[in-house]
C-alpha cells in the first residue's frame, strides 16, 4: 500500500449513510414518459436525430456528440418520439432545456448491439466508442470520458486515480455498484489504463465502506490486474478530484492546470462501470444508478432510466408526508430540483427528500467575527470570509487576488460558519457578476476599437478631400490671377459655390463612412478583432463549465 | 416553503454557542476572584452586565438594527465581564458603567457594531478609564483588610469613603516602586519579600486567578474554540523579555514566572488577544500579533509608566492587524513552493 497524503481542511458532516445502503441495487420500473434532456453533460449540446413521430429502439442514439467535446445521448427504451422541445431540466434556475419525449411502448426492445473486445481495438476506436456512447463522468461532474482519456502530450501520466471515494452524506450509490458490480468497475478502469498508459492505477475509496473496499480488492485480484485499492480517511470532500488525488499521490493542482498535465487522472467508479459497458457489450449510457433517500419510508439505491421524471420515482422511494423539497446531489453541494417533473440525468447521483426537520431553514444571518472557521475547513486554503468582505463590498478585483476561482464551492466553509452566512452563495455571486462583466468588457472593447477606426478612417477621408479641394482651388486661382479685377464678384460666387458643393460632398462621404462602418463588409483586420472578441466571448461562458468541472470532475 | 441554499447540512454551532463558551471559561477565574474577595465581585459583573446589555439595546435600537438576535448572541455580556476581570474589583461603579458604556457605544458600535469594531472593546474601556482615572484604576483590594462583603459592597457604591487600610498597589506596581525606590540597592529578593503582597510565584492571591484563567484558557483551547497560536505566542513573548532581562540583570528584573502570573497576563493571552475581530487571521500573523502583543505588554510594563502593560500593547497591535494580514497570506492548494 502506498503511503497516504493530506489535504488541508475539509469537515466531518454526519454521514446518514446507512439506511440506504442496506439493500441491493433494484431496477426502476418502466416511467410511463421518458423526458431526455439532449444536454446531458460538459461540451456541446448534442444535435437531435430523432423527431416527433419517430420510433425509437431502447439504446438507439438520439442526440449525436456535436464536437469532440460533447457526448451522445440515447433512447432509455424502446418507444414513440412524441416531441422534441423545450422541457423544465434538473437545474437550480427551474429554466427549460431541450429534451426528447418518449412515449415507452413497453416492449423494452434493444437496438443490434455491438460488443467489442476493448484489447483488440485502436485507443482512437474506443474514444469514440466512449463518446458515441454517452459515456460522462457519473460523479456528478459529467464532464466527457473520452476527452479525458487523452493524456497530455507534454508527460507521461503517473497515477490513474478512480474515485470511489464517494465523500457526500446521504449518497451511497457508489458503494452499492462497488460492492455488487465490482468486475465490472476493474475491467472499465483497465479501458481507461489502455488509453492513458500510466505508471500506477490507483482506486481510493473513504475507508467508511470496508465492504465496497473487500469487493474492489477481490475484483482486481480476479481479473489479475495490479491496481491498488486504498482505503482513504473519511472526511468531506475527500471525493473532489483533487482533494483525491492530493491524499493519493501528494500531488497539488492549482485551479488552472489541468491534472493530466501535472501526472494525474481521475474517473468516478460508476464512470468506469458504464464504460465497461459501452465497450464490452455495445450498451449506451441510458440509466444510472441513483441513492433515494432523505425523508422516505424506503431509502434505497435503483436502477433508473434516464429522462424519467421526480414524479415517477416517487412511489419508489415513497416520501413522508411533511417533505418539502427534493435536493438532486449531495446534501453539501447539491441543489434543489425546481419541479417534480425535472428528469433525472446522468449527473443526478442522489435524489435526498427534504422536510423541515431534515434541512431546518437556516438561524438568521450574523455578522462576520472573522472567527477563522472557514479558512480551516477550506480544502483549497482560501481565506472565505476575506472573499466574503469583498465579495460583499462588491469589489471584484480583491475576489480574484484572494483566489476566488480557486474556490470549489465544496460548502465546507459555510457548513462551520458560526454566523450562518451562506458563503458559498456569495462566491458563486461574485464569480458570475465578474462572468458578466468580462462579456460586457469584451463587447465593449470591440465597439470602443470600432469607433476609433472609424474616427481615424474619418479623419483620413477629411484630410485626403481637402487636399483634393485645395488642389482643385488652386488650379482655379491660378488662371483667376490673370484675370481682370472686375470679374471679382464672379469669382467669389464661385468659391463660395465650391465651398458649398465641397460640404455636401464631406457629408455623403461622412454618411456612407457611418453605414460602411456599421453594416458594410468588414475589412481584414476588424474580422480579425470581431473575431477575437467572439473568443472573449466564449472563454467567458465557457468559464463557468469550467469552473464546475474542476470543482467535481471525477467525483 | 423557505428558500434555503447549499449546503444543507451545518455544523452545531452559533456567535451565541461561542460567546457563552467564552463565558464559561472565565468561571474558573472569577471563582478565585470569589473566593479571594467574596460575593462582592459577583455584584461588579452584574453592574457591568446591564450596563453592557442597556448600552448593546440602546445602540441597536439607535442603528435600527434588530435587537433579539444581537442581544442575545452574548458577545456585549463578554465585553462587560472582561472589563470587570482587566479593572480593579473594587472600583467605584460609576467607573465600572462608564468603562462598559464607552466600550459598547463608541468602540463597538460606532464602529459598526459586532465584528466590525477594529479595537478591542474592553482594553478601550481599559485604556480610557486608566487615562482618565489613573489612581482609581490602580486601588486593587487588599486582601488581609479583613473587610466583609458590607464594606466591600459600600465602597463599590461609593458609599464608604476609599479608605488606604482597603485597597492597595498591584503587585507588579509593588514591585516597581520597590525597585525604583531602591535605586538599585534593593534587589528583586528583598522587594517581593513582603508575604502581604507576593505570593509563591507573583502576586499573592492574584497568582490564583491568574491561574483560574489559565485554566478556562486551555479549556477553549481544547474546545477548539480559540487556536494555540496568539496565546502561546503571546506568553512565549512575555516570557522572551521578561526572561533576557532577567538573565541579564536577576536582581533588577523579575523572572518570567512572576511576569506570566502577574497582571493581565493569562487574561490577555486566552481572552483578550484570541479576539478573532480585532486579531490577525492568518496563522502566520497570529504568531506576529501574539508574540508581539505579549512582548510589548512585557515592555510598557517594566518601563511604562502605567501597572500594566497588556490593554495598550493589544489596541497597538490592534492596529497593526490589517497590515500583517496582508502580508502573511497563506499560500492556496496547489501554489505551495
Amino acid at each position: 500500500m502506498s503511503a497516504l497524503f493530506q489535504f488541508n481542511g475539509g469537515v466531518k458532516p454526519a454521514t446518514h449513510k446507512a439506511r440506504s445502503a442496506q439493500t441491493p441495487i433494484d431496477t426502476a420500473p418502466l416511467p410511463t414518459l421518458l423526458v431526455v434532456p439532449l444536454h446531458q453533460s460538459i461540451g456541446s449540446q448534442p444535435r437531435p436525430l430523432v423527431r416527433a413521430g419517430e420510433h425509437v429502439k431502447k439504446g438507439q442514439r438520439i442526440g449525436a456528440a456535436d464536437k469532440w467535446l460533447s457526448s451522445a445521448v440515447h433512447a432509455p427504451t424502446s418507444g414513440k418520439v412524441l416531441a422534441v422541445e423545450e422541457r423544465v431540466a434538473a437545474h437550480p434556475s427551474g429554466l427549460s432545456a431541450l429534451s426528447i419525449v418518449i412515449a415507452p411502448d413497453g416492449k423494452d426492445e434493444w437496438i443490434e448491439l455491438e460488443p467489442f473486445d476493448p484489447a483488440t481495438l485502436p485507443p482512437e476506436r474506443v474514444r469514440e466508442i466512449l463518446r458515441d456512447a454517452g459515456v460522462v463522468g457519473l460523479g456528478g461532474a459529467v464532464f466527457p470520458s473520452h476527452v479525458k482519456t487523452e493524456a497530455a502530450k507534454t508527460r507521461a501520466l503517473e497515477a490513474l486515480v478512480i474515485n470511489g471515494a464517494e465523500c457526500e452524506p446521504f449518497m451511497t450509490c457508489d458503494d452499492r455498484l462497488m460492492r455488487e458490480r465490482a468486475e465490472g468497475i476493474a475491467r472499465g478502469v483497465a479501458i481507461f489504463r489502455d488509453l492513458l498508459r500510466p505508471r500506477r492505477v490507483l482506486v481510493g475509496i473513504e475507508d467508511n465502506k470496508p465492504e465496497a473496499i473487500a469487493a474492489m480488492l477481490s475484483a482486481v485480484e480476479a481479473i489479475g490486474e495490479d491496481f491498488t485499492v486504498v482505503p482513504v480517511p473519511t472526511r468531506y470532500p475527500a471525493g473532489g478530484a483533487k482533494q483525491l488525488i492530493r491524499v493519493l499521490t501528494g500531488k497539488e493542482i492549482p485551479a488552472d492546470r489541468r491534472s493530466p498535465e501535472m501526472g494525474a487522472q481521475c474517473f468516478n467508479v460508476a464512470t468506469a462501470y458504464t464504460a465497461w459497458r459501452a465497450v464490452a457489450f455495445g450498451e449506451p449510457v441510458i440509466s444510472r444508478i441513483v441513492t433515494l433517500t432523505g425523508n422516505v419510508e424506503r431509502a434505497g439505491n435503483w436502477e433508473i432510466r434516464l429522462g424519467t421524471p421526480l414524479r415517477e420515482i416517487l412511489p419508489l422511494m415513497r416520501p413522508k408526508a411533511d417533505t418539502n423539497r427534493y435536493i438532486m446531489g449531495g446534501p453539501m453541494m447539491g441543489f434543489e430540483l425546481p419541479s417534480l417533473e425535472a428528469p433525472i440525468v446522468k449527473a443526478s447521483n442522489c435524489i435526498i427528500a427534504g422536510s423541515p426537520s431534515l434541512f431546518p431553514p437556516p438561524a438568521p444571518e450574523m455578522p462576520c467575527i472573522r472567527c477563522g472557521a472557514c479558512a480551516r475547513a477550506c480544502p483549497h486554503e482560501l481565506q472565505p470570509f476575506e472573499l466574503y468582505w469583498f465579495a460583499r463590498a462588491r469589489n471584484f478585483g480583491k475576489t480574484q487576488e484572494y483566489k476566488l476561482f480557486d474556490c470549489i464551492e465544496c460548502g465546507g466553509c459555510s457548513y462551520v460558519c458560526p454566523a450562518r452566512i451562506p458563503l458559498v452563495q456569495y462566491f458563486r455571486f461574485a464569480k458570475s457578476e465578474i462572468w458578466s462583466r468580462e462579456r460586457d468588457k469584451a463587447s465593449a472593447d470591440a465597439a470602443k476599437a470600432r469607433f476609433e477606426r472609424r474616427q481615424a478612417r474619418e479623419a483620413r477621408e477629411r484630410a485626403e478631400k481637402a487636399e483634393r479641394l485645395a488642389k482643385a482651388s488652386e488650379r482655379k486661382a491660378a488662371p483667376a490671377s490673370t484675370a481682370p479685377n472686375d470679374a471679382a464678384p464672379d469669382e467669389t460666387e464661385a468659391a463660395r459655390k465650391a465651398a458649398i458643393a465641397a460640404a455636401i460632398e464631406r457629408a455623403r462621404v461622412q454618411r456612407e463612412g457611418v453605414q460602411a462602418g456599421n453594416t458594410g463588409d468588414p475589412d481584414a483586420t476588424r474580422r480579425e478583432e470581431v473575431a477575437g472578441a467572439g473568443i472573449g466571448q466564449c472563454r467567458a461562458v465557457d468559464a463557468p463549465d469550467a469552473g464546475q468541472d474542476s470543482r467535481r470532475e471525477g467525483q | 416553503m423557505d428558500f434555503i441554499t447549499p449546503p444543507y447540512l451545518t455544523q452545531d454551532i452559533s456567535i451565541r454557542r461561542i460567546m457563552w463558551r467564552v463565558l464559561a471559561a472565565l468561571l474558573p477565574g472569577i471563582a478565585v476572584c470569589l473566593w479571594l474577595l467574596g460575593p462582592v465581585i459577583l455584584a461588579q459583573l452584574a453592574i457591568a452586565t446591564l450596563t453592557a446589555l442597556a448600552a448593546e439595546g440602546l445602540m441597536l435600537r439607535l442603528r435600527g438594527r434588530p435587537l433579539a438576535p444581537f442581544l442575545g448572541d452574548g458577545s456585549a455580556v463578554v465585553t462587560a465581564w472582561l472589563i470587570t476581570l482587566a479593572f480593579p474589583p473594587l472600583a467605584p461603579w460609576w467607573l465600572t458603567v462608564v468603562g462598559v458604556a464607552f466600550a459598547i457605544v463608541v468602540a463597538k458600535h460606532l464602529y459598526g457594531g459586532l465584528g466590525q469594531n477594529p479595537f478591542n472593546p474592553a482594553m478601550i474601556a481599559f485604556a480610557v478609564c486608566i487615562v482618565s482615572f489613573p489612581a482609581l484604576m490602580s486601588q486593587w483590594p487588599a486582601l488581609d483588610a479583613g473587610a466583609g462583603f458590607g464594606e466591600r459592597l459600600a465602597l463599590i457604591l461609593g458609599q464608604a469613603p476609599r479608605l488606604d487600610a482597603l485597597t492597595g498597589a498591584t503587585p507588579l506596581d509593588a514591585l516597581k516602586t520597590a525597585l525604583r525606590l531602591g535605586e538599585g540597592q534593593v534587589g528583586v529578593a528583598a522587594a517581593t519579600a513582603d508575604r502581604a503582597v507576593f505570593g509563591h510565584i507573583a502576586g499573592r492571591g492574584w497568582e490564583w486567578v491568574a491561574a483560574g484563567h489559565l485554566v478556562g484558557g486551555l479549556w477553549l483551547m481544547w474546545r477548539g474554540t480559540i487556536g494555540w497560536r496568539v496565546p502561546i505566542a503571546f506568553l512565549g513573548g512575555m516570557t522572551m523579555v521578561s526572561g533576557a532581562l532577567w538573565l541579564w540583570q536577576p536582581d533588577g528584573f523579575a523572572n518570567p514566572l512572576f511576569h506570566l502570573f502577574s497582571g493581565g497576563t493569562m487574561l490577555g493571552a486566552f481572552f483578550i488577544a484570541t479576539d478573532p475581530v480585532t486579531g490577525c487571521t492568518t496563522p502566520r500573523g497570529q504568531l506576529i500579533f501574539g508574540f508581539s502583543a505579549g512582548a510589548l505588554a512585557c515592555l510598557i510594563r517594566i518601563f511604562g509608566g502605567y501597572p500594566d502593560g497588556v490593554a495598550f500593547a493589544v489596541l497597538l497591535l490592534n492596529l497593526c492587524v490589517p497590515i500583517i494580514d496582508l502580508y502573511t497570506q497563506p499560500p492556496i492548494f496547489g501554489m505551495k513552493k
